[in-house]
């Protein structure tokens, strides 16, 4: 019986508490990259942005958490019901697994699991039946052509973030995300004969790669100026036309989790996850998670900056991005990474 | 027997149970639901096994683009449910007579392999040592070193048909205007803008 107990109920207990630690932590950082969405959107209008609920409004996402839950959920009498209930809690349940994968510093991973980069991969590729059933369920036109422009945009975008995610791969021989973290010790600075510095990290190295990942994880999440899937100017709010309440807020939820886990997804593959910038004991002393969450935190600035100042693609210019353009030059970097790390015996 | 047991029969429980829904739902888009569930569930399977790559895989390739054209196609049609049951007895037997001989096969295989243990070591290829080599790594050694050339036909094979996709389904009008965004962006103002001098009165 004791051996029971050390074996399966001890850490199963561990483990569930972990999880819910790691929930809690990041519903409440969601909350807060809500806010600093917001905020940071109000500041390039030069508007003031939500300031009313607590000090400069920092309770807003929680007041808000309040209204969607005590609003009376309406379901359309031609929805099928079963599947327009499903269809929120299939893109936050989804969008949240996804983060049991993520090494928030070295060692804080839940599952460190050999296949994690594939894992999260095919979760995120999962994320797009919340918004087909969401967008069929509803039984209605706007939500139906959301869901259709959602399922080909991301269906098209993720094409380039496999060959981008292969070509990181090529450069670490790993697919666990904490050997690829680690992998960024030494790169391209270090080869040049300098300390172990953010030169060294993959973006540098693989910088067109950076910059298609970027673009393409806009359009993954639904992000401006690829939010095509729920353009009010043309489909009102697209897949999320007929929500309202808890269901709705499911689907922002799950919405930014997904922002925040490519986000993440971003610093581990490109920006050195946890490492300090530059490898000296001061920085070195800085815990690992909080390196973690600047860099995330900047490309979800960036993220947001791009929100606020770029217009909407029109969808055909959307497809020729992804297929004319990102496939092919994502192809041709995943055989040139191959040669160079062969040729130059470096794999 | 503990977990992993459990969690076997979890997994085979709802992927019969919803295999048996695919065929049996009345809405089509509900069949493929259900089938994404029995996807989802074989990919539990798979990972029981330990074999991860083959159970993300499956995850990425059948329900992350497979399905999604599935439901894509199954929710475009004005599919008419009632004419659309109508002829099931009619092919019953066909169904039954593909279910028995894969029954029939997969008794074949397993009462092999239970009766002739010996020829497992007929297997010609060093199995890795689970412990020192992933099998994502195992895979690679053997996908690209032995079977290249297997594993490049393959690939030209799904080339070919998509190409054979594009051929079939390719309609070139001809007299409509195109975006030609090389052109755009090549055009400078000396090209596409004339200024006119108008006097009052006049016109152009």
């Amino acid at each position: 019986m004791d051996s029971f107990f050390s074996i399966y109920v001890w850490p199963g207990i561990v483990m569930v508490a972990q999880s819910l630690l790691l929930l809690v932590c990041l519903l409440v950082f969601i909350a807060y990259v809500l806010l600093a969405d917001r905020k940071i959107w109000a500041a390039v209008q030069l508007r003031r942005g939500p300031n009313v609920v607590g000090p400069f409004g920092l309770f807003q996402s929680f007041a808000d958490l309040l209204k969607f839950v005590f609003k009376e959920p309406v379901i359309p009498a031609g929805a099928n019901k079963a599947v327009f209930l499903l269809a929120p809690l299939v893109a936050v349940l989804l969008a949240l697994s996804t983060w049991a994968v993520v090494p928030l510093a070295d060692g804080w991973v839940i599952a460190n699991i050999n296949v994690g980069i594939l894992y999260i991969f095919a979760i995120s590729s999962l994320e797009v039946y919340g918004i087909i059933m969401g967008g069929w369920a509803s039984n209605s036109k706007y939500p139906f052509l959301g869901a259709l422009r959602s399922a080909a945009q991301m269906v098209s975008y993720e094409v380039s973030i496999g060959f981008v995610i292969v070509t990181v791969l090529l450069c670490v021989g790993s697919l666990n995300l904490t050997d690829i973290v680690n992998a960024q010790h030494d790169g391209l600075g270090t080869r040049m004969g300098l300390p172990a510095s953010f030169l060294d990290w993959h973006w540098l190295a693989l910088f067109p790669m950076f910059v298609v990942f970027f673009i393409s994880a806009l359009a993954e999440t639904n992000r401006p100026p690829f939010d095509l899937p729920e353009a009010e100017s043309e489909l009102v709010a697209g897949f999320m036309v007929e929500y309202g309440s808890s269901p709705y807020m499911m689907f922002m939820l799950g919405e930014y989790a997904a922002v925040c886990l490519m986000c993440a997804l971003t610093t581990i593959l490109f920006l050195g996850g946890w490492l300090p910038p530059v490898d000296i004991w001061l920085l070195n002393w800085v815990p690992g998670i909080v390196w973690f969450m600047l860099k995330s935190m900047l490309v979800f600035f960036m993220f947001a900056m791009v929100k606020a100042f770029v217009p909407r693609y029109r969808y055909d210019q959307l497809m020729r991005l992804g297929w004319k353009i990102f496939l092919p030059l994502s192809l041709a970097m995943v055989v040139i990474t191959a040669f160079v790390l062969k040729l130059a015996g470096w794999a | 027997m503990g977990l992993q047991a459990i969690f076997f029969y979890l997994f085979a429980f709802i992927a019969v149970a919803s295999a048996f829904m695919v065929i049996s739902a009345k809405n089509p888009v509900h069949s493929v639901l259900f089938l994404i569930l029995v996807f989802f569930n074989a990919a539990g399977l798979f990972l029981l096994t330990g074999a991860e790559f083959l159970a993300m895989i499956l995850l990425v390739v059948y329900i992350g683009a497979v399905a999604v054209l599935f439901l894509f196609v199954v929710m475009m049609l004005d599919i008419d449910f009632a004419e659309l049951r109508s002829g099931v007895l009619q092919y019953a037997p066909i169904g039954m007579l593909v279910g028995l001989i894969v029954a029939a096969e997969l008794v074949v295989v397993i009462g092999g392999s239970v009766l002739t243990p010996e020829a497992a070591k007929a297997i010609t290829m060093p199995i890795p040592n689970p412990a020192s080599r992933t099998n994502t790594a195992a895979l690679g050694d053997v996908l690209y070193t032995n079977y290249v050339y297997f594993f490049q036909i393959a690939g030209l094979v799904l080339l070919v048909a998509m190409i054979g996709a594009i051929v079939l389904t390719l309609r070139h009008r001809t007299n409509i205007k195109r975006q030609d965004v090389s052109k755009q962006v090549a055009r400078t103002p000396a090209t596409a803008v004339e200024v006119v001098k108008v006097k009052p009165g006049q016109g152009v």
